[in-house]
């Protein structure tokens, strides 16, 4: 293994406070407990939104911190959910006095925390609604697991959400943002390679050099099977159909199609990803009317993608097209 | 026989230190079917209670002082195991009320009250490869041996052994809950983490309660 790390106890620290001293225009670092905020702190009458998660998935959720998304990000350790006390400070910090949305990735730990953090900050006189996101389609039956997990379609919510924080939306209509983006939004994922946690030192889990994991979480665990290395239209075939069929997407449908990088895989290999997925989608009918690509949600140097469709009204597509200025999304201002 | 806060101490005690010496081992369990960060962020949580253990004032009760581990470990440990366990011992705790000195079926409530919690939080059942089938068997043994009048040190001791068969019976299972949920089949054959180190942590009470009756 080899990383740029001075010690494996250290990296989210340090990772953060270089990505305080990188974008201080548009964040402050709080260092104990650890989040992140938006530098001149809440605006006063809006909702602040805060999310947060294991670290290892950057630009996830740091990045989003700024104008017109995030209030705060909470870091935990990497790929461990973040304790409350951090959630806690964060949601005091990003209340502008009209309350605050959690929004939660759908991981046992993430939600377990969060929910200890939203009834301390509710006794705080914080007033707390979260809204879980679980967009991925990988995971089939929710009786038998802890069900579907929340993927790279949390950037949506976390974009649309937080135009709508912007423009004015009291908490309970931010929230209802929240849960309409996350009812329609799917997302697939695959893996040809493992992440590496630097206090590990070796790859979360093991692939055959000729194999690749099919429906993966964005720490690689498993969500559908594994199988031999096809060509990249084929595994776009693979990973599109259950999310066609699921919400179901239909033609004459409006999406953002979100190609995402899990960190290992360059922007010439997503390319080709959304090369095949876009026509897919055209000979169905399905119009790409906004798109997404890069790394956004990653999953340490895991090399993979995952393919996100939004299904878009004019209110969703306005909240996306609304400006943002965060470290990792930018436009229109 | 009863055992009162040394008791608390050395079982903290040699739970920092097993999980420290366990931490490797725990992070291999866990690659196998999670993300491999379980040893790695209990052994986090029990240092940061060794740190508030070693500055625990005089006089304190049982009850305040596994208050203390519960806070200290939900407060550290993150991911799912941190609120879980950290659960169990503040129910414990306060199943113990003001107590200071603790017999046989004290300990039985404490594990059951303990238990609870984690089921209370984590929703899961005995079956699910979780850490409840490690505490279930434990809480059964621990009640069984009270009831029984065993000593507090035997009670620890049924307790523990019942985990650490408890632990080993995850292995052909497949898990419901959590993250080795989404492997299906695939978990077959692998210990969950979690029940191994509710197990380790079992064995640390009952070797603690030992050394405490011998030295009382």
């Amino acid at each position: 293994m080899k990383k740029l790390i001075n010690d494996p106890k250290n990296v989210v620290d340090e990772s953060v406070e270089g990505f305080g001293l990188a974008h201080g225009d548009l964040v402050e670092v709080t260092p104990d407990p650890l989040f992140v905020s938006r530098a001149g702190g809440a605006t006063t009458g809006r909702v602040g939104l805060v999310s947060g998660g294991g670290s290892g998935h950057e630009p996830l959720h740091a990045g989003f911190v700024g104008y017109g998304m995030l209030t705060a990000a909470v870091p935990g350790a990497v790929f461990t959910s973040p304790t409350p006390d951090p959630i806690v400070a964060a949601t005091l910090k990003a209340d502008g006095g009209a309350g605050v949305l959690h929004i939660v990735k759908n991981y046992t730990g993430d939600v377990l925390n969060f929910e200890t953090a939203a009834d301390l900050a509710d006794a705080e006189g914080v007033r707390v609604v979260s809204v879980i996101v679980d967009d991925d389609v990988a995971v089939k039956d929710s009786l038998y697991t802890a069900g579907r997990r929340g993927v790279a379609g949390t950037v949506v919510v976390e974009k649309c959400a937080g135009a709508a924080a912007e423009r004015g939306d009291d908490l309970d209509a931010v929230a209802a943002v929240a849960t309409k983006v996350n009812s329609v939004t799917r997302t697939m994922g695959v893996a040809l390679t493992a992440g590496i946690v630097p206090h590990a030192g070796e790859p979360s889990f093991t692939l055959p050099e000729d194999e690749i994991e099919i429906g993966i979480g964005i720490h690689g665990e498993p969500g559908r099977e594994r199988i031999k290395l096809e060509s990249a239209d084929a595994i776009v075939d693979r990973m599109l159909a259950p999310i066609l069929e699921d919400l179901p997407f239909s033609s004459g449908d409006r999406v953002l199609l979100f190609v995402n990088g899990m960190g290992g895989t360059p922007l010439v290999e997503q390319y080709i990803v959304y090369r095949h997925a876009a026509k897919v989608l055209a000979d169905r009918g399905i119009e790409v009317t906004r798109t997404l690509v890069g790394n956004y949600v990653t999953s340490l140097e895991m090399q993979g993608v995952s393919i996100t469709l939004t299904k878009l009204d004019d209110e969703l597509t306005d909240l996306w097209d609304a400006p943002v200025e965060t470290a990792a999304l930018r436009w229109g201002r | 026989m009863s055992v009162g806060i040394d008791w608390v101490k050395a079982w903290v005690g040699d739970t920092v230190r097993v999980v420290s010496e366990n931490r490797v081992r725990l992070i291999e369990l866990d690659r196998e079917i999670g993300d491999g960060d379980h040893g790695e962020n209990l052994d986090r949580g029990f240092q940061a209670v060794k740190a508030k253990f070693d500055a625990l004032p005089d006089g304190e009760t049982p009850a305040a002082a596994l208050k203390l581990v519960a806070t200290t470990l939900i407060s550290t440990v993150g991911g799912a195991s941190g609120p879980l366990l950290g659960t169990a011992y503040l129910k414990g705790s306060q199943a113990l009320g003001d107590a200071t000195s603790l017999d046989s079926a004290a300990i039985a409530a404490f594990l059951t009250a303990a238990r609870d919690g984690v089921v209370m939080r984590g929703k899961a059942e005995v079956g699910d490869k979780t850490m409840i089938d490690a505490w279930t068997p434990a809480v059964d043994a621990a009640s069984a041996a009270a009831e029984a009048g065993k000593s507090v040190a035997e009670t620890l001791e049924a307790a523990a052994s019942a985990a650490e068969k408890g632990a080993e019976s995850t292995e052909p299972l497949v898990a419901h809950k959590g993250r080795a949920s989404y492997l299906g089949e695939r978990a077959v054959g692998h210990r969950d983490p979690g029940a191994e180190s509710s197990s380790l942590i079992l064995r640390a009470a009952a070797d603690a309660a030992t050394a405490t009756e011998a030295s009382a």
